[in-house]
C-alpha cells in the first residue's frame, strides 16, 4: 500500500492504458479521480470496477485541451480532496496521415489534446504541488516521439513535445520537491492499436527485441514506481517501456 | 498592514527571519531569491489577498513598498 492517502488524477482513464494505470494506483491504496471525454457508461464501469479495491473514486468529465475545463476540475478535486499528490498525463488521440495529406486540422488537434492537454493539466496542478513541498506527475508520450514513424507526424511531435516538456518542468520545480517523468510505451494492445492495419501491426513486431506487443499493464508497472518514494531520486526522465523497440 | 503581512509571508516562505526587510528591499536584489522564489512569493501574496496578479503587473514592481501599495489598490479600490 506504498500510495495510502494519495489522491491521484489519471487523464484519458476511462480505458486502455490510462485505466489499467488507474487501477494499479489504486490497488497499491492512491484515491482515483478519472478523467476522461467518454461516454458515461463506460466512466462508470471504470469507477465502479477501480471502486472494488476499496479506494475512493470518481469521474469527472473533462477536455484536456480546454483551459476552463481543466481549471473547473483541478479546482473541483483541489477543494474536495485538498490536495492532488499525483497527475497522470495520459489522454491522447491519433489521427493518422502521410505528411503531403495531412490537414492542418488533424495536426492541429493531435497537437492540442497531447501536447497542450499535458500542460494545461501540469499548470493547473503544479501550484498546490509546489505549496506543499511535494508531488509527482508522469506524463505518458510514446516510443515513436523517439524513434519517428511515417504517417505520425503530428502524433510523434506531439509525443516528442512531452518529453521536452518534462525536462524542462522537472527542472524548474525539483527544488520544490515535485517530480515529473514521462513513460514512452511501445506498442500496446489497446483500442488504439487494435484498429491498426494488420501490416503495419506485424512490421512493428519484427522490429521488437523481446518479440512480442505489450500489455497496458506493464506501462502501469512502471508508472507505479514513478509514483512512488523508492524512484524519489529521478526527475525528468523519459523512460521507455517497449520491448526494446526504440534501440 | 498589508506591509506587515507581506513581510510576514517572505519571512515564512523564504525562512528569513532576521532579515532585515524594508519598503524599499527588493526580492530579487537584495534578498537573493531566485525568479521561481520570487512567483512562489507573488502565488502566497495572491492566495492570502484572493485577488490575481497579471505578469505585465509583477514586472513593474522595483520592491516591497510598491507590492503592498499595489495590494492595497486591488483590494481598496
Ligand atoms: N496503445 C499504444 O500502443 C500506445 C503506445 C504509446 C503511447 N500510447 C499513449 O498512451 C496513452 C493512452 O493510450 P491508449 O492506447 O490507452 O488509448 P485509448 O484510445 O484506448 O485511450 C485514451 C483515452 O483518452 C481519452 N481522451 C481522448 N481525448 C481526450 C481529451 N481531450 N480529454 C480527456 N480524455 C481524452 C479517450 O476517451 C480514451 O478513454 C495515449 O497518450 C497514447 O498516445 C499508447
Amino acid at each position: 500500500m506504498s500510495l495510502k492517502g494519495k489522491s491521484a488524477l489519471v487523464t484519458g482513464g476511462a480505458r486502455g492504458i490510462g485505466k489499467a494505470i488507474a487501477l494499479k494506483l489504486a490497488l497499491n491504496g492512491a484515491d482515483i479521480i478519472v478523467n476522461d471525454v467518454a461516454d458515461i457508461e463506460t466512466m462508470k464501469n471504470t469507477v465502479d470496477e477501480i471502486k472494488k479495491l476499496g479506494v475512493g473514486c470518481e469521474a469527472l468529465k473533462a477536455d484536456v485541451s480546454n483551459e476552463s475545463e481543466v481549471k473547473d476540475m483541478v479546482s473541483y478535486i483541489l477543494e474536495k480532496y485538498g490536495k492532488i499528490d499525483i497527475l497522470i498525463n495520459n489522454a491522447g488521440i491519433t489521427r493518422d496521415g502521410l505528411l503531403v495529406k495531412m490537414k492542418e486540422s488533424d495536426w492541429q488537434l493531435v497537437m492540442d489534446v497531447n501536447l497542450k492537454g499535458v500542460f494545461l493539466c501540469t499548470k493547473s496542478v503544479i501550484r498546490s504541488m509546489m505549496s506543499k513541498r511535494s508531488g509527482c506527475i508522469v506524463n505518458i508520450s510514446s516510443v515513436v516521439g523517439i524513434t519517428g514513424n511515417p504517417g505520425q507526424a503530428n502524433y510523434s511531435a506531439s509525443k516528442a513535445g512531452i518529453i521536452g516538456f518534462t525536462k524542462s518542468a522537472a527542472k524548474e520545480v525539483g527544488s520544490k520537491g515535485v517530480r515529473i517523468n514521462a513513460v514512452a510505451p511501445g506498442f500496446i494492445y489497446t483500442d488504439m492499436t487494435d484498429s491498426l492495419p494488420e501490416a503495419v501491426k506485424s512490421k512493428f513486431l519484427e522490429n521488437i527485441p523481446l518479440g512480442r506487443y505489450g500489455e497496458a499493464e506493464e506501462v502501469a508497472d512502471v508508472v507505479l514506481f514513478l509514483c512512488e518514494e523508492r524512484s524519489r531520486y529521478i526527475t525528468g526522465q523519459t523512460i521507455p517501456v517497449d520491448g526494446g523497440l526504440a534501440l | 498592514m498589508y506591509f506587515e503581512k507581506i513581510t510576514e509571508i517572505i519571512r515564512d516562505q523564504l525562512g528569513l527571519e532576521d532579515a532585515k526587510i524594508e519598503r524599499e528591499t527588493s526580492l530579487m536584489k537584495d534578498l537573493e531569491v531566485d525568479s521561481l522564489d520570487a512567483v512562489e512569493v507573488i502565488m502566497k501574496i495572491e492566495d492570502e489577498f484572493d485577488i490575481e496578479i497579471p505578469d505585465e503587473d509583477i514586472n513593474a514592481f522595483k520592491n516591497l513598498g510598491d507590492i503592498a501599495d499595489y495590494v492595497k489598490n486591488k483590494k481598496e479600490g
